[in-house]
């Protein structure tokens, strides 16, 4: 017994921390686009039921808004748990450099303290606010939701890209320039990256599960305007996030080589380095497998310069302050499958934009719809490979060449147990989540086939709240936000 | 500057009081509003009352979060190496909570409904006690300076966090009790306004026994405390304690409006009171406020982004509370249209 205690009292909380952080942040990532997008695609919705007195387009948008309702608190109490995280698991990294890190978040807090009351006013106030003051009232989520994101990235970048600081000679922080630190070098690109990766994957999120309804038969005008919208967006959203990451991709050549040395592959500093498809590092250190693309990395990496452009190895970089042989394997397989999908996810939106212009409608085959459906789900992997390239990429550093990811972690040992249970909490967080949006749908469903809006109640609910007192003649109210 | 930063972080820990305490409370009577039948009525009231705005409360503890660790990071190490465990408590408490709030609102189904209901209630205890322990760990200095860890155990298991925890659950209650009396009123559920006033009444009475046997605690766990409060602070403590018996007179005076206002007045005057108590120390006896505090530059920032908050978020805050107060977001429920085909 005291022997297991021991044994468990040395249990390294440094992996244990990093997992939990992974993973919740991982958990939360997939509800931010959501977060970010969805407020535009409902009020697209919202506008077109004012303006062309569309009830499909209407009663999307109020659907959409409750569903909001669900997935935005679970991201709420998801991002309160990552902001604990930074003290519970990261307890040095944050008394070293709070100071300057959470200069950003204090931006993000009022931002999100305002898509949090205008989500409140929005969802809350379809019946009571005139038709057009209440679409105004979603303007702000939008804005909110873009500047927020800006914000939380700028602290992610600035760990890639640290500045606007002073250092005494004892490596303490004596100064802070507020501005410096939000506007770091990296922020302007992956905030841009990562915003337009909310609208491509919230977009794409949004229309698989239309497109799955139209899949099984529900080929009406309210399934299909509920795939065009978010569709759309995606297909607006994809080719420019291509041209971002491409920009972007330059940027980390410039400024972040390791991990662009992991990125691509090279062990050793060269010139007309290959673009290898897949393939992984051995223990030595050597290219194994893939399908090399000669010169194409170089060509990439600086266009002007064509083959000749050299790209720094890993060899370049003392052991101990590059990611080992594992994490340039996961960063380089990452980086395959994001721009791997991106690339398909970019053919996809070219099918639509094709068959729009010379067919004048959206594709109808079975094969694209099925294609469509599982979009969703690939352009939520293709973001988690995007920031596993990210966050791996900087190993072993938690500040670039200022902090290593061990001096920062907190020396709790029973990292573990709460690592565990937050495994398991998540878990059924999540199943939970996506059960009770279904449910949420299917009773919508069923209570349209038999007439009903959406939320007569049944009577054998005496548990909870009450129905609504004047459910009941929800019909003429509908009629009133339309028209009045 | 570091002054200013401290007036910030207990400005956001006193609107996370007023305004989540109250939710938090509402859970407690959610948790005790008895069984499936006998329930529905104070259960209904209560989601009525804190659906709009729980989500938006919330974040002010976000915001209390960000101000600490941005302005006195080394506090921040501090507390969250010692207070490993309430605070992971606190994280899952606050997962459960939201989420089994959000979803029981959003299912239909009488058991899912009752399963999600016992998780957020009692989630609502846990959190604002495991808050109150941690507030009453700092308070009797069991969290050292230096970004190190103290005890992890005792640092939240002794007298004085026992009693932070104990209180921050009965003036949660409190509080919620004398907000959900206003919100029955509004909705003239007369059987409603008269339960929850009896459990106002109930509660402030508990409060402040709780309080007083505080006391007696405080001078012998929390010396340096109980020397502020009954010196520097006194006078806060007094206006706290005539805020609290005026919002008990009102209660029997039916005054809901006016108890409601003493109510927040006896927790806004606490919260003030432990700031001035164990001023200047943001860890007492160990940390100054003037020692953790960040560069000018970082705290100049965060008062940017506090004035920001006030300018832009006092109104629309002020905006919800008022549709939310007049009854004019009733219910999540929206009418729908039928389509056209
Ligand atoms: C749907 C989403 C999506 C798509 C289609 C792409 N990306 Fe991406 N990528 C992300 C979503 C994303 C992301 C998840 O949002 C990341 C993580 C960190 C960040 O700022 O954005 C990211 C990171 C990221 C990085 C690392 C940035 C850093 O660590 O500083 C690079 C170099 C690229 N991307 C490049 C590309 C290229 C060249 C793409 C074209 C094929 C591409 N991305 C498509
Ligand atoms: C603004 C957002 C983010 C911030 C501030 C942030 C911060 C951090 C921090 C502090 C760590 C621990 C130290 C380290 O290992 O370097 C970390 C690790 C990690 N994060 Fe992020 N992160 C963010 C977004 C994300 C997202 C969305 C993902 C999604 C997958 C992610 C994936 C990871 C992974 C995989 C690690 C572990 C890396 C390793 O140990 O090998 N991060 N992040
Ligand atoms: C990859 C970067 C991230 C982005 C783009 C992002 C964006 C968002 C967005 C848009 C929301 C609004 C809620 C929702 O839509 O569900 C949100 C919620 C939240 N996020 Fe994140 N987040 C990121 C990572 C983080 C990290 C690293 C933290 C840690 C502090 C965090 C903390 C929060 C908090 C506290 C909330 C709740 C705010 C509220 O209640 O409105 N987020 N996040």
């Amino acid at each position: 017994m005291i022997g297991l205690v021991n044994l468990l009292g040395e249990i390294n909380p440094v992996p244990w921390a990093r997992s939990q952080m992974a993973f919740t942040l991982a958990f939360h990532i997939i509800l931010v686009p959501l977060g970010v997008s969805w407020g535009a695609m409902t009020l697209i919705a919202n506008y077109k039921a004012i303006k062309h007195d569309d009830k499909d387009a209407l009663l999307l948008a109020q659907r959409w808004s409750k569903y909001m309702a669900v997935t935005f608190a679970v991201g709420a109490v998801t991002g309160t748990v990552l902001s604990l995280e930074f003290g519970l698991l990261w307890p040095r990294f944050m008394g070293q450099w709070g100071q300057v890190f959470g200069v950003p978040f204090a931006f993000e807090g009022l931002f999100f303290l305002t898509e949090a009351i205008f989500i409140s006013i929005y969802i809350f106030g379809w019946k009571r606010l005139k038709p057009w003051a209440h679409f105004w009232s979603g303007v702000p989520i939008v804005i909110a939701g873009i500047f927020g994101s800006a914000s939380v990235i700028s602290a992610n970048a600035w760990m890639n890209a640290p500045s606007g600081f002073t250092l005494n000679s004892a490596g303490e922080v004596v100064e802070v320039d507020p501005f410096e630190v939000i506007f770091n070098d990296a922020m302007p690109l992956m905030a841009a990256h990562m915003i337009v990766a909310a609208y491509v994957v919230g977009g794409f999120m949004v229309a698989s599960v239309y497109a799955v309804g139209m899949l099984r038969g529900r080929r009406d005008r309210y399934h299909r305007l509920g795939f065009l919208i978010p569709f759309t967006v995606a297909c607006i959203a994809i080719p420019i996030q291509m041209g971002v990451g491409d920009s972007l991709a330059r940027w980390v050549y410039e400024n972040q080589p390791m991990k662009f040395a992991a990125i691509e592959l090279v062990p050793e500093t060269s010139s007309d380095v290959p673009e290898t498809l897949f393939g992984y590092l051995n223990d030595d250190g050597e290219v194994v497998g893939g399908i090399p693309i000669p010169g194409l990395a170089s060509i990439l990496s600086d266009p002007s310069d064509g083959t000749a452009t050299v790209i720094q190895g890993l060899d370049s970089f003392p052991e101990d302050a590059r990611p080992t042989i594992r994490q340039v394997n996961v960063v380089h397989l990452a980086w395959d499958i994001m721009v791997g999908l991106g690339t398909l996810l970019f053919l996809l939106s070219l099918w639509y934009w094709g068959t729009w212009i010379f067919r004048k409608d959206m594709p109808q085959s079975k094969l694209f719809l099925i294609i469509a459906s599982s979009a969703g789900f690939l352009a939520v992997v293709c973001m988690e490979a995007g920031w596993v390239v990210s966050e791996v990429g900087r190993q072993p550093w938690i500040v670039y060449n200022l902090m290593k990811v061990e001096d920062a972690a907190t020396a709790n040992t029973g990292v573990w147990i709460t690592f565990i249970a937050v495994l398991g909490l998540y878990t059924a967080l999540g199943i939970t989540t996506i059960m009770v949006l279904r449910g949420m749908s299917r009773r919508f469903r069923l209570q349209h086939e038999a007439g009903q809006p959406d939320d007569a109640e049944g009577d054998d609910v005496p548990y909870g709240p009450s129905a609504p007192p004047d459910s009941s003649h929800g019909d003429k109210d509908g009629e009133k936000v339309l028209t009045s | 500057m570091a002054t200013a930063a401290a007036l910030v972080l207990f400005f956001a820990i006193t609107m996370y009081a007023i305004f989540a305490g109250a939710d938090f409370g509402a859970g407690f009577w959610d948790l005790v509003a008895g069984g499936t039948d006998r329930g529905a009525g104070p259960r209904g009231v209560i989601d009525h009352s804190i659906a709009p705005v729980w989500e938006a409360n919330h974040v002010w503890l976000i915001f209390m979060l960000i101000v600490l660790w941005s302005c006195f990071p080394v506090a921040f190490a501090s507390i969250t190496l010692t207070m490993f465990v309430p605070l992971t408590i606190i994280a899952l408490g606050i997962v459960l909570r939201g989420a089994s709030f959000a979803f029981r609102k959003a299912v239909l189904n009488t058991r899912s409904r009752r399963r999600f209901g016992a998780v957020f209630a009692t989630s609502s205890v846990m959190v604002p006690y495991c808050m109150g322990a941690i507030a009453g760990g700092i308070a009797s200095g069991r969290v050292p300076d230096g970004g190190v860890a103290g005890d992890p155990v005792d640092s939240w298991v002794n007298p004085t966090s026992i009693l932070g925890g104990v209180l921050a659950v009965c003036v949660t209650a409190f509080l919620a009790a004398t907000y959900l009396v206003f919100d029955a009123h509004r909705l003239s559920d007369v059987d409603m306004v008269e339960y929850f006033r009896r459990r106002a009444l109930g509660a402030s009475v508990v409060a402040g026994v709780v309080a007083f046997a505080g006391i007696f605690v405080l001078a012998s766990d929390a010396e340096y405390l109980f020397d502020g409060l009954t010196s520097r602070a006194l006078p806060l403590v007094i206006v706290s304690l005539v805020c609290g018996v005026g919002a008990l007179w009102l209660l029997i005076r039916q005054n809901h409006r006016g108890a409601r206002l003493a109510a927040i007045g006896a927790v806004v005057s606490v919260i003030v009171a432990w700031g001035v108590a164990q001023w200047d120390d943001i860890l007492p006896e160990s940390l100054t406020v003037d020692d953790a505090a960040a560069p000018n530059g970082t705290i100049t920032a965060v008062l940017v982004a506090t004035g920001l908050v006030l300018v832009i978020i006092g109104p629309s805050f002020a905006l919800l509370y008022a549709l939310d107060q007049k009854g004019l977001l009733p219910e999540e429920s929206v009418p729908e249209p039928t389509p056209n085909t």
